[in-house]
């Protein structure tokens, strides 16, 4: 079985951007006045990219994903998502969350159809899609099976599925692995990989893990406390495909020091 | 082999609430004897069972207004609560002015106010209905709208994000989120709509195990009080019964439905 019908269909194109955000910024209004999240920010993510935010929490990053979704409108400034000024959920983009958020109540497949089926998609066409989709994540032969009856990290992989189905262009996720153990973390960081390169997706992900962050990302965004803004832009020099015994290497070594005195600088201030 | 029989029986579920029942006829009956209570206080047990017995046909008769009653005041209830719940869940505004005036409505005693609807609609069967209802509408909207609100932001983001429309949301996620509430409060009303039925014979009606329940204590006539009682609780359980049924059949994922093993670790 071949996974090149997965692929996006626009792989030879030069680096575009797909995202671009200029001068955003969000405030909360509540009760007790406004708590600013986001200071202004400007960020462009090209084509293809995989892209990752480290912050600590609270510093407006899931903010930041909820924008670009669509979910959340930016007090300033504006989002562009390939051209097009969002101003509502555009369903261009596939979104995980730290939880999978699988409905308990529908199949592993029909979890994964989700999406076909609020669009109108056709059913069929995207049906082997799905089954093509469970398969490259391994979970072949769990179609049939309720959300329950799988572990964490598959649960985590079927979210995955649901949020390539419709092949967007743009896959948000918002602490995927937050909530798996160590090990299966890291599993799921090569699989994560592993399916980027097959799918070519542009990758917008927030993670607390610095070696998270550098293992999967083409460059890594590191973020103040709140209100968030961009401290630093690192490109992850480090060639794909990466194996975990990049964890070792000097290179990806110096980096996640480099990323991690960001934050400790922070609490000594 | 017979000893694995009798293992297997006792085992099987629909055995265990039996053998209980036993036991406390038992001890019914032993404290009777023991404590020398009088049968115009608490008749014995095999008085109880021999009227049920001779009484059968009347008992039987008198049961279907009961159970008619119970029924409509029932579906009344889901068909009204339901959709209520809804509103309530969807609509803050329509939370703020409706729910408070609900929870007050509900401290209002019903059985004080059961006669009124003799006065409104006569002895037939309607004002029954009315008090089955008022009795089993309150739980059904109070767990649905527990169910129609619990669901998760993300869960409804996620739904957003796929630009689903309300009526996508509602059916996809929100609805069958809520259906484990929902019948939760189901069952609560089906009991409370037997003794909203009850009640509603009690206050005014010519028909239905109410009518035997006063008349019976009227004339002392105990063992016939304690055998329609006994009816009203099988009713009760029969109904509770049918509902878990349909459960069953309507969310087999849910948690309280799962026999299965996990398969995975």
């Amino acid at each position: 079985m071949s996974v090149t019908n997965l692929r996006a269909a626009s792989t030879s194109e030069a680096a575009r951007p797909v995202i671009e955000i200029r001068k955003v910024a969000k405030t909360y209004k509540t009760a007790d006045g406004d708590v600013p999240s986001l200071r202004p920010l400007d960020i462009t993510i090209h084509d293809g990219e995989f892209v990752v935010v480290v912050g600590q929490s609270g510093c407006g990053k899931t903010t930041l994903l909820k924008m670009i979704a669509g979910l959340l409108a930016p007090s300033e400034g504006e989002i562009r998502v390939e051209g097009h000024t969002i101003t509502k959920p555009h369903g261009g983009v596939g979104i995980v969350f730290q939880s999978a958020m699988l409905l308990p109540w529908r199949r592993v497949l029909d979890n994964v159809m989700m999406p076909v089926e609020v669009k109108g998609l056709p059913q069929a066409e995207y049906r082997e899609r799905a089954l093509d989709l469970l398969k490259m994540v391994g979970l072949e032969g769990f179609e049939k099976k309720y959300p329950w009856q799988l572990s964490g990290g598959m649960q985590q992989r079927v979210s995955i599925c649901r949020a390539l189905v419709h092949d967007p262009k743009i896959v948000l996720m918002d602490e995927p692995f937050g909530a798996l153990d160590a090990m299966t973390r890291e599993r799921m960081n090569v699989e994560l990989q592993r399916i980027q390169s097959e799918t070519k997706k542009t990758i917008l992900l927030i993670t607390h893990s610095i070696p998270e962050a550098v293992f999967l990302a083409d460059r890594v965004l590191v973020m103040t406390a709140r209100p968030g803004a961009i401290d630093a832009v690192y490109p992850v020099p480090l060639k794909r495909p990466r194996s975990i015994d990049v964890l070792s290497d000097p290179v990806f070594i110096a980096l996640t020091q480099k990323i991690r005195k960001h934050f400790s600088d922070a609490q000594t201030d | 082999m017979s000893k694995g029989v009798a293992h297997r029986l006792l085992q099987a579920a629909w055995l265990k609430p039996i053998l209980f029942l036993v036991m406390l006829v038992v001890v019914w009956d032993l404290s009777i004897r023991v404590f020398k209570i009088p049968p115009y206080q608490v008749p014995k047990p095999q008085d109880v069972i021999i009227t049920l017995y001779q009484e059968w046909p009347m008992l039987l008769k008198e049961t279907w207004p009961t159970l008619n009653a119970t029924v409509w005041g029932f579906l009344l209830a889901a068909a009204f609560g339901i959709p209520i719940a809804m509103l309530i869940a969807g609509s803050k505004t329509i939370e703020s002015y409706v729910y408070p005036l609900l929870v007050f409505s509900q401290s209002i005693p019903k059985i004080a106010i059961a006669p009124l609807f003799v006065v409104w609609f006569g002895f037939g069967l309607f004002p029954k209905v009315l008090s089955a209802f008022m009795l089993g509408f309150f739980p059904v909207v109070v767990s649905a709208v527990q169910g129609f609100k619990s669901v998760e932001p993300d869960m409804m983001d996620l739904a957003r994000a796929m630009e689903a429309n309300r009526w996508q949301m509602f059916r996809m996620v929100a609805l069958p989120h809520a259906t484990p509430a929902i019948f939760a409060g189901l069952k609560v009303s089906i009991t409370l709509a037997v003794v909203g039925a009850v009640v509603g014979e009690f206050v005014g009606s010519s028909e239905g195990l109410g009518v035997v329940l006063q008349r019976s204590i009227g004339n002392f006539e105990l063992p016939t009080m304690f055998a329609a009682l006994v009816i009203l609780a099988l009713i009760g359980v029969i109904l509770f019964w049918i509902i878990d049924l349909i459960e069953r059949f309507t969310i087999p994922w849910h948690a309280s439905q799962r026999n299965d093993l996990v398969i995975a670790a």
